[in-house]
């Protein structure tokens, strides 16, 4: 029936389009960053580390959707 | 070809004590090289004491400025109090990081016990802080300035809830970028050796070797950048005790 070998992997995939979410929500961060600093660039050394922040937030949750489809492919 | 095989705990000296395995396995092994490693660093870094610092000085005063700026530039000058506690964990983090990135070696950081352990503390420390520092006012962190009387009452719940995540979403951040860097590298290598193993399909064993070669750059930044993340957020929530309230 819901076999964890059957759907494990069919759900692992799924998980994994997660990380192309988080792929987009850095990129939406270092975009942004880059549009002000080419506007202001006296004033981009100074938020550079935000931005660092920013991303590895954002790229954090894409992790764990990673994790997720990690553990469903070990499972099954 | 199992690339979780490398996280596998040896025990290299079992020791039992009443049925409770605390034997010395490959993890504390490294645990106490990441931790000798930052301690020799530092030490013989700052023997001289020369003013024209020489190149093993430098290193340790770029650290330390580093850090320290991070420390100050997100906590304050109160925040200043917490510069050791914050350099032993970034430096910590970053040597069994690094030790992980050499082949054959564990990576500490890819163990969840590890990285909550540290995340449980710093919680821990944020709410003990705010406590001592501020009281009962230090619960002031969970109501933001100029709420309506409604909306609070669906607010606090939520930023309590989210306070409480913060240990969890800092452990696994680090955890999972680690172990997903490494299984990954472990998979590419075992696509070259089952290229080189599958006759004429030899030729084109060179790729995934030099998919390992870019992504372990990849993943010298990406371990590199994870410590200063935990170190900054780190920061971030301990500037959250010291001054509560948005």
């Amino acid at each position: 029936m819901a076999d964890v070998s059957v759907y494990g992997p069919i759900g692992a995939g799924l998980a994994a389009i997660g990380t192309g979410a988080a792929a987009i929500g850095v990129a939406i961060i270092f975009g942004n960053y880059l549009n002000g600093a080419l506007r202001n660039p006296s004033a981009a050394a100074a938020q550079f580390t935000n931005a660092i922040i920013g991303a590895a937030l954002a790229e954090g949750l894409g992790i764990f959707a990673f994790l997720i489809a990690i553990l469903l492919y070990l499972k099954a | 070809m199992n690339p979780t095989e490398q996280f596998e705990l040896q025990r290299i000296a079992p020791y039992f004590i009443n049925g409770v395995d605390v034997s010395f396995t490959n993890a504390s092994l490294y645990m106490l090289l990441a931790a000798s490693a930052a301690i020799i660093l530092t030490i013989f870094a700052t023997s001289k004491r020369a003013l024209v610092p020489g190149r093993g000085q430098a290193l340790a005063e770029v650290l330390y400025e580093f850090v320290a700026n991070t420390v100050r530039s997100t906590a304050g000058k109160e925040g200043m109090r917490f510069f050791p506690f914050v350099f032993t964990l970034f430096t910590f983090i970053l040597m069994s990081n690094l030790i992980g990135l050499v082949p054959y070696t564990y990576s500490l950081s890819s163990q969840i016990v590890l990285t909550f352990a540290f995340a449980a503390f710093v919680l821990l420390l944020v709410i003990l802080y705010g406590l001592y520092r501020h009281g009962f006012g230090f619960l002031r962190l969970f109501v933001p300035h100029g709420v309506p009387a409604p909306v609070l009452v669906i607010l606090i719940p939520i930023e309590i809830i989210s306070f409480l995540s913060r240990p969890v979403s800092l452990s696994v951040r680090l955890f999972a970028n680690i172990l997903a860097g490494h299984i990954t590298l472990a998979v590419f290598g075992g696509l070259a050796v089952m290229l080189l193993g599958a006759g004429s399909w030899a030729a084109l064993a060179p790729v995934p070797v030099l998919g390992v070669v870019v992504l372990y750059a990849l993943e010298l930044l990406v371990n590199c950048l994870q410590a200063f993340v935990f170190t900054v957020l780190t920061c971030v929530y301990l500037n959250d005790a010291i001054h509560p309230g948005h």
